[in-house]
């Protein structure tokens, strides 16, 4: 049993790092990722973690020095938002190619332009292709429990890559929740310490590290990462099962509701399943078979778990809170791909919600829900929920 | 202070930091800059190279030339990358993960320096994290094939700013990355050139030792783009300093230090002559770009002199 604390999606990673507490933590401050820094600083300031935090000149410079305290051998940690992620792309693509187990806490926000700093996807959803893994995390609480995952997960000798654990700005970041905070020497048992075995700062053996690849080895390096990235499966159930022993809880690819004997399944990522759920349950209340699926390991992406859970859907909707102008929208793509080898496939509909924070509402969910009972759909066009005409 | 022969043994063998073997052009002044400036260091050394020739030059894959840890990750982050493997130093020292003492360099080319990790560099400075940072410059990149960078001198012609029927070459002037250096109050900036081992070798012992970051820019022509015969790389970097396009100087705690005074300084086109970037400035009617030219080089060196003179503290 943990101790329960009323505290933010924020506070709650900044909890999960405290436990952790890495030996480098690099930041640069961004809304709404801001108070995960400001807390650990406190921490830091309070001789409560023994961290070596470098407040750097810019997102750039953090993910930078992240990938240089890693390679040395520290265990190294960040967090950013939005514009913060795009400043520091050039280093986030370059670190699983470095095979650095870095774990970010990604706070959703809005990408400019029009500058906004309220929730949406579209920063995650910019970096999925370059190779991190990608953890979601509807509320506060998963975002303590997958921050934990993560640190594991990345640093397992069969992986070696980074992740991001990301959560819905200010919906999640800045709302008060009640949190279990588990037990901190447990905590500190099951995240272990970073083994030193490739580091730099081990001046006896000699690595260059992140040299010129040219076209003779590049792509087998690549396939490596690849081929890394598809261990994660079978380590994330592992590290899910031990983490299982001190929480108690599951942690699977993705959750589902009320599914089993569903005629109609929305999907939808973070926050949005919370509102979710509660639409399902009203939708229940009136006799209305619909279910939930809530993605939660979005890279590398469960497509024969996915199938397997959906295969008897007749309907199935497809929430997202970005888009891919001119193309399908990101987690819609990645169900009709899952789902493309069926036999039987079922119908989909694919909806954008929320872009720039606005809100999705309970009744816009059912809405959704009556529509994909309707059989009223459109598979070659994306629909908009609370978009004003 | 070593001789050049006690230098000259530091850096061959089989304890030499970097190995021959690399892919420099014949003649490049990198070479020896890095050789000098890892010998000079009493500790292990850590290296972080920016994008650019040495990088590319030495660590083709399977091969490498570094006996030393060394990483690179991109173009402009050097400083950032050691300044995070310098955290990571303080804090596994801390937790009694590892022992001993390291030195930590970061090194990039004039253009990872003055321009586009410009703002890595002082964030790192800044934040006075213990490592030291080598610019070489070869006035421009030389990598991607003689573009212009804040480096390249005035009227030089480069090929994102040629020399053309309507065009001189460069038309401002390279910016003061020593001052700008300077102008963080770290312990210990200094400007050396290929040609002075010595020189270069006591200012890295400087930069090591000094009690915070320290910054060495020291200048490499390049036989490739400034094509010049590859036999006369110590000779055009010779005439850089007895010209005073050069000059050799430190400033050490804020206090500035000529090191080198020519007597007789040459003139600029002493300098010039023979480099394809300056050939246009010897067509007659261009006369007047080499004497601008060497007034702002007289005038830098009058001030330079006035201000080790003035003795105050940068
Ligand atoms: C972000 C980014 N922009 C551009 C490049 C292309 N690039 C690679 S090296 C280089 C020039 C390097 O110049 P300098 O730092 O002076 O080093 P030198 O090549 O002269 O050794 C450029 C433009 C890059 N690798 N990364
Ligand atoms: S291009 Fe110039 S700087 Fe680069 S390796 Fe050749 S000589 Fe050296
Ligand atoms: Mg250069």
């Amino acid at each position: 049993m943990g101790v329960r604390k009323a505290i933010t999606g924020a506070q709650a990673a900044a909890e999960a790092m405290r436990q952790i507490n890495p030996d480098v933590v690099v930041a640069y401050p961004i809304t709404p990722q801001t108070p995960i820094v400001e807390e650990f600083a406190k921490y830091v300031a309070d001789g409560v973690v023994d961290t070596e935090m470098v407040p750097v000149e810019s997102e750039h410079s953090a993910m930078s020095a992240a990938v240089g305290a890693e390679t040395a051998g520290a265990r190294a940690m960040s967090a950013t938002s939005s514009q913060g992620l795009a400043l520091m792309w050039e280093v986030v693509a370059a670190t699983p190619g470095l095979r650095l187990p870095i774990v970010v806490s990604l706070v959703n926000r809005a990408l400019s332009a029009p500058i906004n700093i309220h929730c949406d996807h579209s920063d995650v959803m910019g970096v999925t292709t370059v190779g991190w893994v990608q953890i979601f995390s509807e509320n506060a609480q998963e975002v303590y429990e997958n921050t934990l995952l993560a640190v594991r997960v990345a640093e397992d000798s069969r992986v070696q890559l980074p992740v991001m654990v990301n959560q819905d700005g200010f919906i999640t970041s800045h709302a008060v929740e009640p949190v279990e905070i588990f037990d901190d020497a447990l905590v500190e048992k099951f995240v272990g310490v970073r083994s030193l075995d490739r580091a730099l700062l081990d001046v006896e053996h000699a690595k260059s590290v992140g040299p010129l690849v040219l076209p003779d080895h590049y792509f087998e390096f690549k396939r490596a990462q690849e081929e890394a990235m598809s261990k994660v499966f079978e380590v994330y159930r592992e590290v899910g099962t031990e983490l299982s022993a001190i929480t108690g809880k599951q942690y699977p690819f993705f959750e589902t509701y009320h599914t089993d004997d569903a005629e109609a399944v929305v999907v939808v990522l973070n926050s949005a399943a919370g509102t979710a759920k509660a639409a399902v349950d009203a939708m229940r209340a009136q006799g209305k078979r619909v279910g939930l699926l809530k993605p939660i390991l979005f890279r590398p992406f469960p497509y024969a778990e996915i199938r397997e859970a959906l295969k008897d859907i007749p309907v199935i909707g497809v929430l997202d809170r970005s888009m891919d102008f001119g193309a399908c929208a990101p987690v819609y793509s990645e169900f009709r791909n899952a789902l493309w080898a069926l036999g039987k496939r079922p119908a989909m509909q694919s909806y954008i919600y929320g872009l720039g924070g606005r809100d999705i509402m309970t009744t816009e969910i059912e809405a959704v829900f009556e529509e994909l009972l309707s059989g009223k759909l459109d598979a070659e066009h994306q629909r908009y929920i609370g978009l004003r005409g | 202070m070593p001789t050049l022969q006690e230098i000259a043994l530091k850096t061959s063998g089989a304890d030499a930091r970097i190995v021959s073997g690399h892919r420099m052009c014949s003649g490049c002044g990198i070479g020896s800059i890095i050789k000098t400036v890892l010998a000079a260091s009493d500790k292990p050394v850590i290296v972080i190279s920016a994008t650019g020739c040495l990088e590319v030059v030495t660590t083709i894959y399977p091969f490498t030339a570094w006996n030393t840890p060394w990483m690179h990750v991109t173009f402009e982050n050097a400083a950032s990358v050691a300044a995070g493997v310098e955290a990571a130093y303080k804090a596994l020292k801390r937790r009694g993960k590892i022992e001993g003492d390291v030195n930590i360099l970061a090194v990039a080319g004039d253009g990872g320096t003055y321009d586009i990790g410009f703002q890595a560099l002082s964030g790192a400075l800044e934040r006075r994290h213990k490592f030291m940072y080598l610019a070489y410059d070869n006035e421009g990149y030389m990598n991607t094939g003689n573009q212009r960078s804040g480096a390249t001198p005035f009227g030089a012609s480069t090929t994102t700013v040629p020399a053309g029927k309507i065009s001189l070459g460069k038309p401002q002037w390279r910016k003061n990355l020593v001052e700008i250096v300077a102008a963080h109050r770290i312990p210990y900036v200094a400007q050396a050139a290929v040609n002075n081992t010595i020189d270069l070798y006591k200012k890295a012992q400087k930069g090591f030792n000094a009690d915070g970051p320290a910054v060495l820019v020291v200048l490499q022509p390049c036989t490739s783009n400034w094509s010049f015969d590859s036999s006369l790389t110590i000779q055009y970097s010779k005439l850089a300093i007895e010209t005073n396009f050069w000059p050799l100087y430190e400033i050490e705690n804020g206090v500035v230090h000529v090191n080198t005074k020519p007597s007789n300084r040459k003139p600029i086109e002493d300098f010039l002559k023979g480099q394809s970037r300056f050939r246009h400035l010897f067509k007659p009617g261009n006369e007047h770009v080499i004497v601008e030219m060497q007034k702002m080089i007289d005038d830098e060196w009058a001030r330079l002199l006035k201000l080790e003179e003035s003795g105050i503290q940068l």
